[in-house]
């Protein structure tokens, strides 16, 4: 066995637990540790294994804590547990587990609260909606479990002392451990679940091991916590209040901000740069790990037009990103000319010919190529764009249609609602439709996997040496040669028009700090803020 | 009279119930489900969500499983998309916020429109009459959507006299309030307006007027009680729309009310919530329009049941 360091900061874990962010020198902390978050919508539960949503994860994130916890910038760095061992045929962890974590009652936290979480996760009985995470993990017998066809008993975890848990894989998977930051591998008191059944998520019920306790949740519009004095780092944690409110619009939101209601809110398009002007100090803009494209679809429902490389090709080059980004978004976004995003860990980008082409010339070669495909003025393409309703989508997409009648292309709208749009992609019931992918986890494959012949792949794209490369990645010692590789098959076979890949736009008070504002999940630790006194 | 209500309470069994076949039955025809998600689930964790909430069996059965429910344990289901909250937890945290600031809407909406509409109809053609009517007019043509931010940013950025939003005691009540008021009290001035000035050119009017009663109980009494008629057949819905509350107001002013979680459970598909508070304004709305079918009685002693 060999032993694996995850990154410096896990010899600091080690060596002093504290790594809390601390008030920097000539800091003067605030009289009032308290500090207000926005939310868009209604937090769905705060139980880990049943939650789907981003802000659910941001608020489990508080009131539990999983293995492995994340730096400023996305890193994996010591959770629950100090460090882990990896085999030489890197199928088998083992995590060691910090012997003075404690549940937010007092009980002390063990490695049978990660078996009994991560076998809650992947038992059909929970019918968990993150159950394929477990399968995505690749952690031994998930796929089965998750089908019923085996006991979530042999799930490939165990306990083998109360401090020591293992996890057994069924192929390489070099991200493990940033998966394992997961809000979905959070451990799970099983006492508690058993003796309150759904309700145990409830203020007053729940019991969970984070830096923060749950004193007050009323659906849709506030959710409070307090800091946890049994969370085993408590004497590092310097915010005493964490609050959350709901404010469905954006706009009032950001209002509700200015009228000091809230610490952290995000811009609405188009406002970032009148008040990046007006207050230098708290707009910001950073990457954040999301792609937004128009899928296309190739599948045997899908126009005749698009199985032709040199249609989509020229749909690709005939989409004037920068007009998208620098007109109607306005909020630092960068154009998309490849699937994965820019700031995802480690990921090269490879060189990719179209994107260092003038617009005029990407024109040009797109109506030479649709020449050539057979398309002109006597015979225009004409393809139907799907977009769920959106203010933001329909502006892209009303900008898109004229983009594609300089081509010639006459591109029909079609505006549905959220849900039709999902079912209508599935069913491959499509011929373009806006398309966006959020990475699961720090790293590239996340972004790639979706367009395997077995990945989520709407459009059923399907290509022999993607997917090769793809297989060659999970066991590669620098798997991102093959992601970079694997982007340049998707640059040529263009099975989507990659339009512009996403920062988050958002209002931070200025005496609020510790905030990452380098991590591209976008994932914060309310444990490492603070405010400074003005 | 009695006969009346219950021959009314016994059509409303039969209503409730084909409100709610036809309701389900329109939802379930809707594309999509609760679990539809952009990362599609793999087939067999959907096949266990299914088997979890029932949706694998026909749905003429899920439809007999939910109204047996309803009917033997008042029980509305779980939520599909709240996994550890059921229906009944559901309306019971949202109601009675709707019904707060539903039911105070609705007396200031009636003080204040009844007046405004007296007023301006005594006064007719007056300055009092033009004021009474521009203004009604003016609340009438301003949607709530555009007042709530409007409220928002004079009340709580400019003045930092309210919060911004959120439940609590009574300065979270006043913005809803006045957004969810002014359109109906503009409605009820100038249904009460046109009905008062009919009222006030009758006969019984004149006949009140020649034997001498003062002018106030010329209006009261004889003018206002059957002006109100067509007021009363217009109080019955607006109530139940009013304390059943508004996804603009519970948007903007995040009350926490079951008018979002109304719009919400459709687009989310959430089947459960969804039948929930059909069944509540339906019932609702049987129940207040034979309220006003009484009152009517009660008023004009010509109608009789």
């Amino acid at each position: 066995m060999s032993r694996l360091l995850l990154t410096s900061a896990l010899c600091l874990g080690i060596a002093a637990p504290a790594f809390a962010v601390q008030p920097a020198e000539g800091e003067k902390l605030a009289e009032n540790q308290s500090y207000t978050f926005w939310l868009l919508d209604a937090i769905k539960t705060a139980d880990p294994q049943k939650n789907t949503d981003v802000e659910g994860s941001d608020i489990i994130r508080q009131l539990f804590e999983g293995l492995l916890n994340e730096d400023a910038k996305g890193a994996p760095i010591p959770g629950v547990a100090t460090g882990f061992d990896l085999s030489d045929d890197k199928l088998t962890y083992t995590f060691h587990l910090r012997p003075d974590a404690k549940w937010s009652n007092g009980d002390p936290l063990t490695a049978k609260d990660f078996v009994y979480a991560w076998q809650r996760l992947a038992n059909p009985e929970t019918a968990s909606e993150y159950a394929w995470f477990i399968e995505l993990m690749n952690v031994e017998n998930a796929t089965a479990v998750v089908k019923g066809e085996k006991k979530p008993e042999e799930l490939g975890v165990k306990a083998t002392d109360d401090h020591t848990l293992e996890v057994k894989l069924t192929a390489p998977t070099p991200y493990f451990p940033k998966m394992v930051t997961h809000a979905s591998t959070f451990p799970t008191p099983q006492k508690v679940i058993e003796a309150e059944g759904d309700n145990w998520t409830q203020p007053g019920k729940l019991v969970g091991n984070g830096a923060y306790v749950l004193t007050s949740h009323d659906l849709g519009v506030q959710i409070s916590m307090d800091k946890n004095p049994n969370y085993w780092d408590a004497a590092n944690v310097v915010m005493e209040h964490i609050k959350g409110l709901t404010v469905n619009d954006n706009n009032v939101a950001l209002t509700r901000y200015q009228a000091g209601e809230l610490d952290r809110v995000q811009i609405p398009a188009g406002q970032y740069p009148r008040l990046k002007q007006e207050s230098p100090d708290q707009a910001i803009s950073i990457p954040y790990s999301c792609t937004y494209g128009y899928l296309l679809n190739l599948s045997e429902k899908g126009p005749e037009a698009l199985k032709d490389a040199r249609v989509r090709q020229a749909l690709s080059y005939g989409m004037q990103r920068d007009i998208v980004v620098n007109q109607i978004l306005q909020g630092g976004q960068k154009p998309a000319y490849n699937w994965t995003h820019w700031a995802i860990e480690g990921f090269k980008m490879p060189e990719i010919d179209y994107a260092a082409w003038s617009q005029a010339e990407r024109l040009e070669k797109a109506k030479a190529l649709l020449a050539e495909a057979g398309y002109g003025p006597d015979n225009p393409l004409k393809l139907t764009l799907t977009y769920n309703t959106d203010e933001n989508h329909k502006k892209i997409a009303v900008a898109a249609q004229q983009f594609y009648k300089a081509l010639g292309v006459q591109l029909t709208l079609n505006n549905v609602e959220w849900k039709v749009h999902t079912d209508r992609m599935q069913s491959q019931d499509f011929e373009m439709a806006r398309y966006a992918w959020c990475a699961d986890y720090n790293e590239a494959s996340t972004f790639l996997d979706f367009f395997r012949t077995t990945g989520m792949n709407y459009g059923k794209y399907s290509n022999a040496e993607f997917d090769k490369l793809m297989d060659q990645s999970k066991a590669s010692a620098d798997p991102n040669e093959q992601y970079t590789a694997a982007e340049k098959i998707l640059a040529a076979d263009m099975p989507i028009v990659p339009i512009y890949q996403y920062s988050k736009v958002d209002m931070i008070r200025d005496d609020i700090k510790g905030l990452s504002t380098e991590n591209v999940m976008n994932d914060w630790y309310a444990k490492d803020i603070y405010r400074i006194a003005k | 009279m009695f006969g009346f209500i219950l021959r009314r309470l016994a059509v409303a069994i039969p209503t409730l119930l084909l409100l709610i076949v036809v309701s389900f039955l329109l939802m379930h025809a809707a594309p999509g489900g609760p679990f539809t998600q952009e990362r599609a689930l793999p087939p067999q964790v959907l096949a266990n969500l299914n088997a979890k909430y029932g949706l694998d069996d026909p749905l003429w059965r899920q439809m007999l499983n939910y109204i047996w429910g309803i009917v033997a344990h008042f029980d509305f289901g779980p939520s599909f998309v709240y996994p550890d909250r059921s229906v009944n937890q559901i309306i019971a945290a949202g109601f009675p916020v709707t019904l707060t600031y539903g039911a105070i809407s609705f007396v200031l909406a009636v003080v204040v429109g009844v007046s405004l509409g007296v007023t301006a109809a005594i006064r007719q053609n007056s300055w009092l009459d033009y004021c009474a009517v521009g203004l009604s007019i003016g609340a009438q043509v301003l949607p709530n959507f555009v007042m709530a931010p409007i409220l928002v940013l004079i009340f709580t950025l400019w003045l930092g006299w309210l919060p911004g939003g959120g439940w609590g005691g009574p300065a979270f009540w006043i913005m809803p309030v006045i957004a969810m008021s002014t359109s109906f009290m503009a409605s009820i001035a100038r249904i009460t307006r046109s009905s008062m000035l009919e009222v006030l050119g009758s006969n019984h009017i004149r006949t009140a007027r020649a034997k001498g009663l003062p002018e106030s109980k010329v209006i009261l009494r004889h003018g206002l009680k059957p002006a109100l008629l067509p007021v009363i057949s217009y109080l019955g819905p607006a109530f139940v729309t009013m304390i059943t509350g508004s996804v603009v107001i519970d948007m903007y002013f995040s009350t926490g009310g079951i008018g979002r979680s109304f719009v919400d459970s459709a687009l989310n598909r959430d089947y459960a919530v969804m039948m929930g508070i059909t069944i509540l304004v339906g019932a609702l709305t049987i129940l207040f329009n034979l309220i006003v079918d009484v009152l009517y009685a009660w008023i004009d002693p010509k109608i009789r049941y």
